[in-house]
């Protein structure tokens, strides 16, 4: 018999106190990388051969800001979730698990910010 | 203390390639691709937002034959990530676990990741001309 309160196995978060958070999550943004993806490469494909001053007026259109926009959102935290994960599958040594850990982290959040002040500065006509 | 010879579970290289190990350790490393290639795309708006001269800069590095062949696998990558990750959300619905099916659809993601990268190249081509 467990020493376990039936709380504990209702709430079914586990040591970690996420359960299936980080899964879930992995999951949600990949099905809304599909259609976000595919605007994108559309908008892209479109661009090629353009001069400077029609891609910078394409960039600025609010549609495509806006899917610019969700699409780093969604791009940087996928991942960061899915590198994560790789890390803690591959790498036992601990403290160099801890620093690639880090490292990944801040890795996605300055390029994906750095990627999202582009495209604001575009949008708002900076 | 004594160094005991424990039996080992059979490495990697032993076991004949098979399409599920391959297409799964195949969608980690377009994973890690692609989280490298977000630097270019990265690069890039910041050049758009940035002005005309660095996005010359961009655009000759995207167009010469090194930043074509990263833009070729990047776009691969892309495709692949993205046929297979559909495989995974199936997966994650309880769909298409019997062997057959895991191997008809890991072909599929394959031949269809080809077939779409071409077709984009193609029409990018066809655009830039």
């Amino acid at each position: 018999m467990g020493m376990r309160a039936p709380l504990k196995n209702v709430r079914g978060l586990g040591s970690a106190k996420e359960g299936t958070t980080h899964w879930w999550h992995q999951k949600v943004t990949a099905l809304a990388l599909i259609p976000l993806f595919l605007v994108a490469l559309g908008c892209l494909i479109s661009l090629v051969g353009a001069d400077y001053t029609h891609v910078r007026y394409v960039l600025g259109q609010p549609f495509i800001s806006i899917v610019m926009l969700l699409l780093i959102v969604a791009m940087f935290y996928h991942l960061k979730l899915g590198m994560q994960v790789v890390i803690e599958d591959y790498i036992h040594t601990e403290s160099t698990k801890v620093f690639l850990l880090l490292l990944n982290s801040f890795f996605c959040v300055i390029v994906g910010f750095v990627a999202a002040l582009a495209i604001l500065k575009l949008a708002l006509g900076g | 203390m004594a160094k005991i010879e424990r039996p080992l579970s059979p490495h990697l290289q032993i076991y004949k390639p098979q399409i599920t190990m391959v297409t799964s350790i195949t969608h980690r490393a377009t994973g890690i691709a692609l989280g490298v290639g977000t630097l270019l795309l990265a690069w890039w708006l910041i050049a758009v937002a940035t002005g005309p001269e660095a996005y010359a800069t961009v655009s000759a590095f995207m167009t010469s034959w090194l930043g074509q062949i990263v833009l070729f696998g990047f776009t691969w990558s892309l495709f692949y990530h993205l046929c297979n990750g559909i495989r995974h959300l199936f997966w994650d619905m309880g769909q298409g676990f019997e062997l057959p099916t895991m191997r008809k659809s890991g072909m599929a993601a394959i031949i269809a990741s080809v077939v779409l990268t071409l077709l984009t190249w193609i029409i990018a081509y066809a655009m830039g001309a």
